[in-house]
């Protein structure tokens, strides 16, 4: 079921650096539900790489199983993209991104995808620093066999059907942060203003940069008692601040109150600003982060904006000292090691 | 030395089989293998074969060599002399000796062994390390080059090649020459001065292994993936596949470091299990690198359902199976050829995937490397089976070579000036009429060429599509692709010898033990045709090799006769032509068994003949 979208442009849609359009990032049209808060997601995602000026076709779509997973149809028709099996996105963008280390690797998971089967893959990308942007897609349910329940959803928060949940959510996020991703976010489909600059610094960050993104299922997980629902998270969402975007070579403008700012800088030279709602959140301490997480969850809040960030540790293609051309490109003179090697490693082996 | 003439002493030169009985991580092992390579430095064939437990320490293991002037070097059966060094074992080693056979044995604490058929050779190892080292580490240790030098004295080594040996194995840490020979000279001495000697058993330099050298089937596909052009090596630990992967480590850091940098010109990541090994090698192939995994048996259930992702989606994949011995663990330390049908359809829905099946070290080599031609040009997963017979001892076999002139082939992968010149770019057209579509790497060009790999249902442009005809056309073509493989696979080795002659098809590792029963079956009057298969699909050799014969038998290591099952279901063939002569106890497969089995089967048939003509 794939639609074809007109082809035709307003002469007046506005322009990034390369001379594209918002509508040059797009995708096949969604066959998801109206009002999934993943098509927002998609949309964020297109405004991020429209306002990075970022080639489509250096970027590589990977994706598991899942509602979530189809969405990288949804936008960057450039971008070669690959839909794997359920829960196994994390070992083959692992794969490919050792294979060629010049293209931005952007995976789509959800969260039966990360959070159930994929688990141990999720967990191990993380231990390695793949350089990637790693965004799952939460909304607590299994939208394509009919809303049962996954391990991102509260305790009690009911189903659809009026069921109890009987277990313990799975914070993706705080274990990341447990794990060492280098990048950790978490946000709300609904709220592009706070998603957009998130992306973007996740783009721009060298290592795992982990979103979990707050994505409402209209159709299985949005009714009253669930508390992945619109109304919910909008009641309850608390941002650690307001996360600004900044492009390299630009300066911040405003200035903060000391102690309520922090100041990111990113691998590529652009930065990230986050003005604070409290001065005793940091970001950039692993275990105050963690603990001020928990204290917002006691309080009922779900803590969103920029959680973690540590820009300067190494990524899985330095750990393992590889080439600066990517192995895809490398030619055969370089790789193979002729007759005369293996003369000598015949006289080594008689 | 006692008892010596009583008996009827076995006397051979050349032709003998040793068995050294030891303690699992008692260090053991270079000593047994510095004994086997000193045959191999003397020129005489040899075929060592380490039967180890699934342990790191304590238990029994054995270290069987077979030393043969003729060649023949499958496992034999029946041990000649035995080296017994573990307690533990005692019982079982002194009772395989075979009549007229020898002993040698620890006698810091005598024993007796109830066999007056044997000759029963007494050196107190234990005692003398005891007093000639002071390390309690050495001591035990040294215990194992004491026995090796024991037997320079009674078989007649050459003792400067031990010699040789020594310093070469310790080139790196020279200090250790001067002990290890200290230990050497410990045993042959003893010898020397208290025992008469040769024994009746002896070896004499040789010149049958030209051209020849001595590896192992693993280490030989870890270099053949070097030499393949393979950069990206992603595997989870299991035996017997490990040291495939360390194989292309070892080799890898020496031979592809960047001059300038130091930096690596390949990466190798250990996975966290078999799915991620699988999987990252499937991201790495889809973007254009040469990636490899290997595995044995209980790796491929876990791998099958990327494989037929791989399959359907047609991402080239090299895929290394040393096989075990199963069903679920099994016998992670035995041999089998027990995951042909596993491999051949691996995963859900209809896949079929192109195997090869080299017979020993020297094909392991070549197969690796052409498996990544291979997977390129037909855009799917290519498994090279082998098993842990030849995956984990030393073979002799052929020297490698390599043609400078050969240049990889990529299959087809457009450029960004081939998408410049098209209209209409579809993944999945089959332009050349031959199952096989084009390919583009991600980040090739701008504007042409993206498309999205899925493992659901897809149209020609790689869109999804839940079209019943469109997906049964995309299948048939799949099947097109498997028939334009079987002309570029590997052909069977074919050897006709004589009129009316039974046909044999064997594979693997089981090739020494089938040449040494055509010539024994040769003495008693069986001819037999051999069909070694060295890939699957199978090509037209194979149909034609198998109508010419009205009674085959398929020789294999495994319970179902597997390879006859595949045989069968893809040619349509009748079961009674093919018959099974199988071996599944996970021991190598001898050539007297198989000599048993066909020629009892042989005569049973040429009476039924006879009495037809009656």
């Amino acid at each position: 079921m794939t639609f074809i979208k007109p082809l035709n442009h307003h002469p007046k849609l506005e322009k990034n650096n390369l001379g594209l359009t918002r509508r040059d990032y797009e995708g096949a049209v969604s066959s998801l539900c109206a009002g999934c808060g993943h098509d927002s997601i998609s949309a964020s995602i297109i405004e991020s790489c429209f306002k990075l000026n970022i080639e489509s076709y250096k970027v590589a779509k990977l994706s598991g199983i899942g509602c979530s997973s189809k969405a990288p149809a949804y936008f960057l028709d450039q971008s070669h993209g690959f839909n794997s099996v359920h829960g196994r996105m994390p070992s083959v963008a692992t794969g490919a991104s050792c294979a060629n280390r010049d293209l931005l690797y952007l995976g789509v998971s959800g969260d039966g995808d990360s959070a159930s089967i994929g688990i141990g893959q999720f967990i191990h990308a993380i231990r390695r620093q793949v350089n990637m942007v790693y965004i799952i897609e939460n909304n607590g349910t299994y939208g394509l066999t009919k809303g049962q329940f996954s391990a991102t959803n509260d305790l009690d928060s009911k189903n659809k059907y009026g069921d109890d949940n009987l277990f313990k959510p799975i914070d993706l996020a705080t274990m990341a942060i447990q794990l060492g991703a280098t990048y950790v976010a978490r946000s709300f489909s609904g709220d592009r203003e706070q998603l957009i600059p998130l992306i973007m610094g996740a783009m721009q960050h060298k290592g795992f940069a982990l979103l979990d993104i707050i994505s409402p299922c209209v159709t299985f997980n949005n009714h009253a008692s669930s508390t992945k629902s619109y109304d919910y998270i909008r009641e309850h969402n608390e941002a650690v601040g307001k996360t600004d975007f900044v492009p390299i070579g630009e300066e911040i403008k405003t200035s903060y109150e000391e102690g309520t700012s922090v100041e990111i800088n990113l691998h590529d030279g652009s930065k990230l600003s986050l003005e604070k709602t409290d001065k005793n959140f940091d970001p950039c301490d692993a275990g105050k982060s963690l603990n001020y997480i928990r204290e917002k969850e006691k309080e009922g809040k779900v803590l969103t904006g920029l959680l973690y960030v540590d820009s300067k540790s190494k990524d899985l293609i330095e750990t393992l000292n590889m080439t600066e051309t990517p192995l895809s490109q490398l030619h055969q003179d370089l790789i193979c090691p002729g007759s005369d090697v293996l003369n000598l490693i015949n006289k080594d082996l008689s | 030395m006692h008892n010596l003439k009583k008996i009827e002493s076995i006397s051979a030169v050349n032709d003998f089989v040793i068995k050294f009985a030891n303690v699992n991580g008692s260090g053991s092992a270079s000593a047994n293998q510095m004994f086997a390579k000193a045959m191999f430095r003397m020129g005489i064939p040899v075929s060592p074969k380490n039967i180890f437990p699934s342990n790191i320490q304590g238990l029994p293991t054995w270290f069987e060599v077979r030393v043969n002037e003729n060649g023949y070097l499958g496992s034999r059966g029946g041990v000649d002399i035995a080296v017994a060094m573990n307690p533990q074992s005692y019982s079982k080693d002194v009772e395989e000796i075979s009549p007229g056979g020898f002993l040698l044995y620890d006698s810091t604490w005598k024993r007796n062994f109830n066999r007056d058929d044997i000759t029963i050779i007494e050196i107190p190892f234990t005692q003398l390390c005891v007093d000639s080292f002071k390390n309690p580490k050495q001591r035990a240790l040294f215990k194992n080059i004491a026995y090796v030098g024991a037997l320079s004295a009674l078989l007649e080594i050459e003792y400067k090649v031990l010699e040789t040996l020594i310093s070469e194995q310790f080139e790196k840490k020279p200090s250790l020459i001067e002990p290890n020979l200290k230990a050497l000279n410990l045993g042959r001495d003893y010898v020397i001065e208290n025992l008469s000697f040769p024994i009746g058993i002896t070896v004499s330099r040789s010149d049958k292994l030209e051209n020849k050298i001595l590896i192992t089937g693993n280490e030989a596909a870890g270099l053949g993936a070097v030499y393949g052009g393979a950069t990206f090596c992603s595997w989870y630990p299991i035996t017997p596949s490990t040291s495939l992967a360390e194989g292309f480590e070892k080799y890898a850091k020496k031979y592809r470091i960047e001059k300038e940098t130091g930096k690596n010109l390949f990466a190798s990541v250990q996975a966290e299990d078999e799915l991620a090994a699988i999987g990252m090698a499937i991201g790495a192939n889809w973007n254009g690198a040469r990636a490899f995994t290997a595995t044995s048996g209980p790796g491929i259930s876990l791998m099958s359902e990327f494989l037929g992702l791989a399959y359907f989606a047609e991402i080239p994949l090299v895929l290394f199976n040393v096989q075990r011995g199963g069903p679920s663990t099994g016998m992670p330390t035995r041999t089998q050829q027990s995951d042909i049908l596993a491999c051949a359809y691996a995963s859900h829905g209809d896949t079929k995937h192109i195997l090869l099946f080299p017979s020993d070290p020297k094909e392991c080599f070549d197969f690796a490397a052409k498996a990544f031609d291979l997977a390129d040009q037909l855009q799917t997963p290519v498994f090279v089976v082998s098993d842990l017979d030849m995956g984990m001892n030393d073979w002799v076999c052929d020297k490698f070579e390599w043609d400078d002139k050969y240049t990889f082939n990529k299959g087809k992968v457009l450029s960004k000036d081939d998408l410049d010149e098209m209209e209409n770019y579809g993944r999945y057209l089959d332009v050349d009429n031959d199952g096989i579509c084009y390919r583009t790497y991600p980040g090739t060009h701008p504007e042409k060429g993206a498309f999205f790999t899925r493992g659901t249902s897809h149209d020609e442009f790689a869109r999804y599509t839940e079209d019943g005809d469109i997906n049964a056309a995309t299948l048939t073509r799949l099947m097109k692709k498997f028939r334009t493989a079987s002309e570029i696979v590997p052909e069977p080795v074919i050897e006709i010898n004589g009129e009316n002659s039974c046909g044999v098809i064997f594979y693997g590792s089981t090739s020494p033990a089938i040449q040494e029963a055509k010539d024994l079956l040769k003495e008693k009057g069986i001819n037999i045709d051999l069909m070694q298969i060295r890939s699957f699909p199978f090509n037209l050799d194979v149909w034609e090799f198998i109508a010419n014969h009205d009674r085959i038998y398929v020789v294999e290591q495994n319970r179902d006769s597997q390879m006859r099952t595949l045989i069968m279901a893809e040619g349509g063939i009748s079961p009674e032509i093919l018959r099974p002569l199988v071996h599944f106890t996970g021991d190598p497969i001898q050539a007297s068994f198989i000599v048993n089995k066909i020629s009892e089967r042989e005569v049973n048939y040429k009476s039924h003949i006879n009495a037809k003509k009656r």
